[in-house]
């Protein structure tokens, strides 16, 4: 402990490197914990869904609706406890400039079905009796400014006409994947503006056990064969899952980035590191005269490396996990649930050693291998 | 004027250093330059789908050919509009077209469901669009089950060779022709007649409605009179405008990103650039004050430690351009979020590009070097030179 106070001196000594170093590298580690976080959020997203959750689709394709009629068939299969289904709607809002999600749910089944949707009892109820009631996310009560009963106006795009609805409740979700910036309405209230045209987008099929959840969907699938609109019925995991593979080789690009600023800033504090080593050659060598082991020396150089790497690893990832959440970011809506993780901060903890003991091993070794005479005949 | 050589010399003195922040400017050009050339490989793509000459009509209000639907009416209202050009044959270039999304499964991992726009055409539609070339094979017969699979579809999905049988929409289809695009987003495309289409996917109705404008300029003449015409209720919008559109959303989300990315990463480029300069700077002293002495006026020592801060950017630049060039026609692919389909397109790296990314690391070296060079124009000759 008492060499602390010469690892403490020399940091000092040149304040503004200190500083900068420091400061490169709690930038390199906040990019870095940003770009881990996206990917571990895409994943996390994909890992979404309760296990006894299946989804039915049209097998023709995602835009394709599926006749209102199946629900009743569906409903009466063994192993089936719950059925909701729901339609996509995809109105705009104002100018067309900002987007939310927005579709038409069967509001009692949905609700019982999706649990992570919590709202009070009362506005529950309000939005039950409301045929044109709606049901938000909270995020667009603060983005809009919104109030509870006020009416808002949605542009149809796949269902033309002015869509007004009455705000009837504001939800938290506990699962942050189900997404709070969302806008739900009656399916009832849909299909006669559509004029009764009996389409449901896609089913959402609650069973009794998830190790059923093969057998099921299969069970469902054969039903509607050989019908006008064979279903595909997997676990909302899938289904979720299916949807992050659409973002491509996004995890890698990001990777990739995060390695290419990781190594960038190895540079520059390598760099750093060595210039302070070089300026000091004189006084390693007296030290090494006045009795400082060879060891000792190495230790102290990588114990300076050390203290910029961690110094900078506790700001930057410190930044990281406080900035996100006080802004609510969530990515425009493409990030739902937006976390920094704690294997984040393991990892980004992981690259700042590295970064000492790449950064540090140079002029650590340099330090302990100096020949004593050789560096005082420089020293003026 | 201090001779340039001088800083040039002084660089060459301490190779280590120099190196190491000229990577570390390198690195951060090579992450702007590619991810620029991603936006840019995207936008290029979508905007070399839509013509200028060609008109599109879609339903009022809607913001994509998926949300759109237009009858047979609609058809053969614009068929018989005097704004559309007439082909060698005297039939109008009107295109009434079937847009719907399939799931396809990627050749390398089944697991990975991509939406494939499969788009239905007329006749016409290959003379409409002038971009589009058919590369092996003969066009889908008419009346026939048959279809023509994009160029950047074949290597990426299974059964999509000519000779195969791809099957979609409850039926099987054989290919029978590939095509080309000049890069465009149609490449992503499976093309068939509309006819064969329509009772297989949402029955008697068209998505969109793209037609040759006789008169390339009368455009505005055109999108009133059809969009003014009581008998139906339609948007018409240039197709180089309507391809335009869809890709502001992904080319501003990556656009976005690029420039927030390679900000943070400059400024830790830019800490780099002065902590050498300072160090430069500080070993240097006596030669500083050998310069003032012999005359030079501190306002040119300000200029020379300047140029060299900006040299060392530049051989970054130099590094950063020779990493980023590789990534050059690399192909990709990713959800095209305002039409939901999948879509493939290579990175473009452009010389403008590649400039653009030089005069980052230029302006970086300067950034970090000022207020070194700074010091330097100030020092006492007398402190100097002790």
């Amino acid at each position: 402990m008492k060499y602390l106070r010469l690892v403490v001196a020399n940091l000092g000594r040149h304040k503004l490197r200190t500083v900068l170093t420091i400061l490169s590298v709690a930038l390199a580690l906040f990019l870095f914990a940003s770009l881990r976080s996206v990917v571990t959020t895409l994943a996390a997203t994909a890992q979404f869904g309760g296990a006894r959750r299946l989804v039915t689709l049209n097998a023709t394709g995602l835009v394709f609706p599926l006749p209102l009629a199946y629900g009743n068939r569906i409903k009466a299969l063994p192993g089936v406890t719950g059925l909701s289904w729901a339609n996509w709607f995809g109105g705009r809002y104002g100018d067309g400039n900002t987007f939310f999600a927005n579709f038409a749910v069967d509001p009692e089944s949905y609700l019982a079905i999706y649990p992570e949707i919590v709202l009070p009892a009362d506005q529950k109820q309000a939005f039950f009796q409301d045929r044109t009631g709606a049901l938000i996310g909270e995020r667009l009560i603060s983005r809009y400014g919104w109030k509870l009963g006020q009416n808002v106006t949605l542009q149809g795009t796949i269902f033309p006409g002015d869509w007004t609805f009455t705000i009837r409740g504001v939800y938290t979700p506990t699962d942050p994947a189900i997404g709070d910036d969302v806008l739900i309405f009656h399916h009832e209230y849909f299909d006669e503006r559509i004029g009764r045209a009996g389409i449901a987008g896609w089913y959402i099929v609650e069973i009794d056990d998830a190790s059923h959840a093969a057998a099921i969907a299969k069970s469902i699938d054969d039903v509607f064969r050989n019908s006008s609109s064979p279903t595909k019925t997997g676990t909302e995991r899938e289904f979720q899952a299916s949807f992050a593979t659409m973002w491509g080789n996004v995890s890698f690009l990001m990777s990739t980035i995060g390695l290419a600023v990781v190594f960038a800033i190895l540079l520059v504090t390598a760099n750093a590191m060595m210039m302070s080593a070089r300026e000091r050659t004189g006084e390693i060598a007296v030290l090494k005269t006045i009795g400082f082991s060879d060891r000792l020396l190495f230790g102290l150089v990588m114990v300076e490396a050390g203290a910029l790497a961690l110094t900078g690893a506790v700001l930057g990832l410190g930044a990281a996990k406080l900035l996100y959440p006080a802004i609510n970011f969530n990515g425009a809506g493409f990030l739902p649930g937006f976390k920094v993780t704690t294997s984040t901060l393991v990892v980004g903890l992981l690259v700042a050693l590295g970064l000492m003991l790449a950064s540090g091993l140079v002029p650590a070794l340099r330090a302990a291998r100096l020949p004593v005479v050789q560096a005082l005949r420089k020293v003026e | 004027m201090i001779p340039i050589v001088y800083n040039v010399r002084s660089v060459v003195q301490r190779p280590v250093s120099t190196a190491l922040t000229a990577l570390g400017v390198g690195l951060v050009v090579a992450v702007f330059i590619g991810m620029l050339a991603l936006a840019n490989g995207f936008r290029a793509a979508l905007a070399r789908t839509g013509s200028e000459t060609n008109a599109m009509v879609l339903r009022k209000g809607a913001d994509s050919e998926l949300s759109s639907g237009l009858g047979r009416d609609v058809a053969s209202i614009i068929a018989a509009d005097p704004h559309v050009a007439t082909g060698s044959d005297g039939r109008p270039l009107v295109s009434p077209e079937v847009y719907v999304l399939i799931p396809l499964a990627k050749s390398f991992d089944t697991t990975q469901i991509a939406n494939v726009v499969v788009r239905g055409i007329s006749d016409q539609a290959w003379q409409v669009r002038q971009n589009v070339k058919i590369t092996a094979g003969q066009r889908p017969t008419s009346g026939r089950a048959e279809v023509c699979v994009g160029s950047r579809l074949t290597q990426r999905f299974p059964h999509t060779v000519i000779g195969q049988t791809l099957r979609f929409g409850g039926r099987d289809w054989s290919v029978v022709c590939n095509f080309t695009a000049a890069g465009s987003a149609f490449e992503s495309e499976i093309w068939g007649e509309n006819e064969q289409f329509m009772p297989v996917f949402r029955g008697e109705v068209f998505q969109s409605i793209t037609f040759r404008l006789k008169d390339p300029a009368a455009f505005e003449e055109a999108q009133r009179a059809l969009q003014d015409d009581k008998r139906m209720t339609v948007d018409v919008r240039r197709e180089s405008d309507f391809y335009a559109q869809q890709s502001q959303l992904l080319s501003n989300i990556l656009s976005f990103l690029a420039v927030m990315i390679t900000g943070i990463m400059a400024v830790g480029a830019v800490f780099g650039a002065i902590n050498t300069m300072y160090a430069a700077i500080a070993s240097r002293a006596p030669e500083i004050g050998v310069l003032l002495t012999l005359g030079f006026k501190p306002w040119t020592v300000l200029v020379s430690f300047l140029a060299e801060s900006a040299f060392i950017a530049l051989i970054g630049g130099f590094l950063g351009c020779l990493f980023a060039l590789p990534l050059n026609g690399i192909v990709t692919s990713t959800t095209n979020w305002s039409s939901f389909s999948e879509i493939a397109f290579s990175f473009r790296v452009t010389p403008l590009l590649l400039l653009v990314g030089v005069a980052f690391a230029v302006v970086m070296g300067i950034v970090g070097g000022f207020f070194p060079a700074l010091r330097a124009a100030r020092l006492q000759v007398v402190q100097a030179l002790r």
